[in-house]
């Protein structure tokens, strides 16, 4: 064993009891907060009309579809929404080629 | 997650975990989000990301928290590429000396905005590219200083409204045509130059790929709308890209080992009028400007067409 692995292990077993690897935090969901705050305009998914292409989980800038394998009612993958972090900008709404997602208003003084 | 291996050619090689943690201050449609996700589903969990000041710089990290999953390095706008072959070299002397990740390929991925590549960052990005450190440089161009409110870059395009190239009697916008980066990085003779598009993401995803695999110095430029400083509606990020290509002002190229190619080709190009008329930055143009910018296109692509060797972007067709 090399000097610097260690002396890299006696520190980590020193802060790290448990003995994993290194002690690493990983990056979870919202280093911004709820950034469903910000919408003005929420995507509402119409099950009938969609067609399970995958385009709104592909172009989705905030990555919140998450897109349920057989959940539709013709038994396609249908997206769903995390409306937690969605900011509410319609690239989904724009790029859906059969108009199964449409923006809808929010209502004021909720959330 | 592990690095993409197979090429990405439908949306089903797409891998489905994310690298890139959604909840972060980046403005509603912004690209530069799409392009990062993308990029961090190619490059997986073994790559050490340097980043350069820019829009995603400031709106995923702020302190104490972060939207990356992996190891993250914050640099200056003029030092990102030195950075970034600094720890290159750090990688490459463990692995001499004391022969830590033997078996695992690490990759440094450098990551920065138009200001910190083409202005500020140039001195740096070309020491990088000339002493041919294994670094992949990815470029995210909105063609200004968005940052720090929408000052002209070195990218900006000719006729460009921003807050340093207002539209006014003595100015009507940027007076100068965007800096030629690729060519820039073609002088260098790295192994690997790409121009990529959030609107093919197949197409974007395949040179990510490409450009981790390759050893040596890569570079890919990448377009990316700005909702606010290019005034458009937030909805419109991905249909602006199309028509960016789809008139000719981006062509899509690749560049392996100095063989150009281009991979999205355009059989029929739409008039420029069609992506200058949707964006409020360009609203002040004249009929006489925009056949101005029309003729810098048909140059451009013409050129593009000669050193191709083919006629990839066809002629204009009005519809």
């Amino acid at each position: 064993m090399s000097g610097v692995e260690a002396a890299r292990r006696g520190l980590v077993a020193r802060i790290d009891p448990a003995g994993h690897p290194l002690p690493l935090s990983e990056a979870a969901p919202g280093s911004a907060g709820r950034t469903g705050f910000w919408r003005t305009h929420r995507p509402v998914l119409e099950p009938a009309r969609c067609v399970g292409c995958y385009l709104c989980w592909l172009y989705c800038p905030e990555d919140v579809i998450e897109m349920a394998e057989g959940a539709g009612p013709r038994g396609q993958a249908v997206p769903v929404i995390d409306y937690e972090y969605c900011k509410g900008c319609g690239v989904c709404v724009d790029v859906c080629p059969t108009r199964a997602l449409k923006l809808v208003e929010e209502p004021i003084g909720e959330g | 997650m592990e690095a993409l291996k197979k090429p990405v050619r439908t949306i089903w090689d797409i891998p489905r975990p994310e690298q890139f943690a959604p909840g972060h201050n980046m403005c509603q449609g912004c690209a530069a989000a799409l392009i990062m996700r993308m990029l961090m589903k190619v490059v997986g969990k073994d790559a050490i990301v340097v980043m350069g000041t820019g829009c995603v710089e400031v709106t995923t990290t702020p302190f104490p928290y972060t939207s990356w999953k992996n190891p993250w390095l914050h640099l200056a706008f003029e030092n990102t590429a030195a950075g970034a072959s600094g720890v290159e070299a750090a990688l490459k002397a463990l692995q001499r000396k004391y022969g830590v990740f033997k078996d695992r390929y690490i990759k440094v991925v450098a990551i920065a905005g138009d200001g910190g590549t083409f202005d500020i960052g140039l001195q740096s990005l070309s020491g990088m590219m000339e002493r041919g450190h294994d670094v992949m440089y990815v470029v995210y161009d909105n063609e200004a200083y968005m940052n720090t409110g929408i000052q002209r870059s070195g990218a900006t395009p000719l006729g460009a409204w921003t807050t340093t190239t207002p539209v006014g009697k003595r100015m009507r916008g940027e007076p100068r045509p965007k800096k030629d980066i690729i060519g820039i990085a073609l002088a260098h003779r790295i192994p690997y130059i790409a121009t990529a598009n959030p609107a093919y993401p197949t197409d974007m995803m395949e040179k990510f790929r490409k450009a981790y695999e390759t050893r040596g110095p890569s570079l890919v430029h990448v377009y990316s709308p700005c909702t606010p400083g290019w005034r458009i509606r937030n909805e419109h990020t991905i249909h602006v890209s199309r028509l960016a290509v789809q008139t000719g002002m981006w062509v899509q190229l690749e560049i392996e080992n100095g063989k150009p190619r281009v991979t999205v080709k355009v059989p029929k190009r739409k008039p420029v009028r069609e992506y200058l008329r949707i964006q409020g930055r360009f609203r002040h143009l004249t009929e006489e400007e925009i056949q101005k910018i029309q003729r810098m296109v048909d140059e451009y692509v013409e050129e593009i067409n000669r050193w191709v060797g083919e006629q990839a972007i066809g002629p204009v067709v009005e519809e």
